[in-house]
């Protein structure tokens, strides 16, 4: 069979692709609009820049995202380290006591509902606190905490995967030259599977970012976040700004992504060209 | 010799530093908080904060009382509330995670029959919604669906094909419209990591043999294709199940989801019990399928090796 040929599935990633793209790109569309009413164009006022002027000056959104962004930037640097070792561990001792547990305990949290993930953690904490006051109420110890601890899972599976894949004999010779375990970590494997951290730690933030329903649960008051700032308007309907919060979202994770892309495209062409 | 026995010595004993780290976390942190929640499901309502009663408590001098309640489970199954919300979410999760296999596959199968550079513009473009909130994009769909909103737009002012607005925000459709395109790429990722590794030529040689397209399809490349569509419909099904926001900004109030259920339980009526017991009988159902999603993916990196 010809793939060049196949109208069939041609047509489904058209569609695909369109039924991923159309809702994004209307929202970036309207970011634009005059009107209070998103999707009502106002033509005779549009387009504007109106509503990223507004975005500038709306406190809430702007205290809720600095928020938003210390706990995504702690949970990512934290989750990384914990998922570097879980992953670490999992690739290379293949036999350890507790490894069925360990990696039981690393791939539930990837499909757990948010809802069960987010009463546990706050339950957990109100009774910590009851038992030995610590945490002392909630706030962003207790929401980063909770974060941490499904972040670290994506970040495991990530590291994993990387060790997965990679020559063993590199390690094993330095280890044969007389290197430490613990040199041959840092001086051979960590700058191996740099990219997988990376990329777990902006994995580690983007799902912090974004949580909506563990945040709600492990915040207390006075520590809103973005996504739960945004969570309480969009009830209400529709609003200007936060389309221009999409747009603005949006704009980075195209930079990034195309970026990582032309990135790994360009070492793999030096990888072929290595070879 | 000497040295190299003190070197795995000391490797050991480093294993035992590297992998407790996370493995104290995730145990105080992952796992008990789901004995707290089964000791909570198990407590009275309280009027006080937290709002539940301790379930072993000091009665008197010297004696110890420990009062397990099995009335927020009775509840649970009393209310038909509860169970018609159960029975929908699995109905809903089900529906969703047939209808992302049936988009998601066709997706996932050309991405891999694509060339490398295309293939790997397509695979960036599934990711990239992924990478934006979930939050935002279930609300883009709000901007779509509403009666104002650009569909209806688009129906009445451009095409007239309809003179009145069709409701279609706050109705189940909505909402699998929702589901299905927030968890399309959890469908395509691991299809497409499973299709990647296909042998093209099994079809051409089926094809030599004379089989029709479909028919290669069907008894080539689907069956290998298995470990695949389990881990997507998985990575579907199981959180779908317990989804809540995308049934409470697009389903309206008739759309009954148990971790909407839940989460209103916890929240406005601060009934913390009954939540945990809804917690507990949701983690229930959704064992089997989790271990099952492990189970598939310890096959899919064993033969990957």
């Amino acid at each position: 069979m010809n793939y060049r040929r196949s109208y069939f599935i041609f047509t489904c990633l058209v569609f695909g692709f369109a039924f991923l793209y159309v809702p994004i790109l209307s929202m970036v569309f309207y970011s634009f609009n005059a009107s209070k009413l998103v999707t009502v164009w106002d033509s005779a006022n549009s387009p504007t820049l109106r509503w990223y002027a507004s975005l500038l000056h709306n406190d809430e959104i702007l205290d809720a995202a600095w928020i938003s962004l210390k706990v995504a930037v702690i949970n990512a640097s934290g989750s990384v380290i914990l998922g570097t070792l879980a992953g670490f561990g999992l690739a290379r001792f293949t036999q350890f006591r507790g490894r069925f547990t360990l990696n039981a305990m690393t791939t539930a949290p990837l499909v757990m509902p948010e809802v069960i993930t987010g009463l546990s953690l706050l339950l957990l904490f109100v009774a910590l606190e009851q038992w030995i006051g610590w945490p002392a109420g909630r706030g962003l110890t207790t929401m980063t905490i909770a974060h941490m601890t499904f972040s670290m899972a994506y970040v495991t599976v990530v590291v994993q995967s990387r060790m997965a894949t990679f020559d063993t004999t590199l390690e094993e010779a330095a280890m044969d030259l007389g290197a430490l375990p613990i040199k041959v970590f840092f001086v051979i494997t960590l700058p191996i599977i740099f990219p997988a951290i990376l990329s777990g730690w902006l994995l580690a933030f983007t799902l912090s970012w974004d949580d909506l329903v563990i945040s709600s649960f492990t915040s207390g008051p006075g520590s809103s976040t973005l996504p739960m700032v945004v969570f309480s308007k969009v009830r209400l309907g529709v609003s200007p700004e936060i389309n221009v919060l999409a747009t603005l979202t949006i704009t980075v994770v195209t930079i990034m992504i195309v970026g990582a892309g032309l990135w790994m495209s360009r070492a793999a062409k030096l990888e072929t060209a290595a070879d | 010799m000497k040295s190299l026995r003190a070197l795995s010595r000391i490797g050991i004993s480093g294993r035992g530093l590297v992998v407790s780290l996370p493995y104290l976390w995730l145990l105080l942190f992952f796992v008990v908080p789901f004995v707290i929640v089964l000791k909570i499901s198990f407590s009275d309502i309280d009027l006080a904060i937290p709002p539940y009663k301790p379930l072993i408590e000091w009665v008197g001098k010297n004696s110890l009382a420990i009062r397990v309640n099995f009335n927020n489970y009775a509840f649970l199954f009393t209310d038909p509330l509860y169970i018609h919300a159960f029975l929908n979410s699995i109905k809903v999760a089900f529906i969703s995670t047939l209808l992302c296999l049936l988009i998601g596959y066709p997706i996932a199968y050309g991405i891999a029959r694509s060339t490398a550079t295309t293939r790997n513009v397509l695979l960036l473009m599934v990711m990239l919604p992924f990478w934006t909130s979930l939050l935002l994009r279930v609300y883009a769909w709000i901007g779509l669906l509403k009666a104002n909103g650009v569909i209806n737009n688009i129906l009445m002012n451009w095409l007239h094909v309809i003179h009145e607005p069709l409701t279609m925000l706050y109705t189940p459709f909505a909402m699998y419209v929702g589901i299905v395109y927030s968890y399309l790429p959890f469908m395509i990722l691991p299809l497409y990591a499973n299709l990647e590794k296909m042998d093209w030529q099994l079809l051409e040689a089926a094809e030599d043999l004379g089989c029709r397209p479909w028919q290669a399809f069907y008894k080539i490349t689907l069956p290998l294709s298995r470990n695949g569509i389990q881990a997507g419909s998985m990575l579907v099904f199981i959180p779908a199940v317990g989804e809540f926001v995308i049934p409470a900004l697009l389903g309206g109030p008739n759309a009954l989801m148990i971790g909407r259920v839940l989460w209103d339980e916890f929240f406005s009526n601060r009934a913390w019990p009954v939540a945990s017991a809804v917690a507990i009988l949701l983690l229930i159902l959704l064992v089997p399928f989790m271990m099952w999603y492990q189970n598939v993916q310890a096959r899919e990196s064993a033969g990957a090796r």
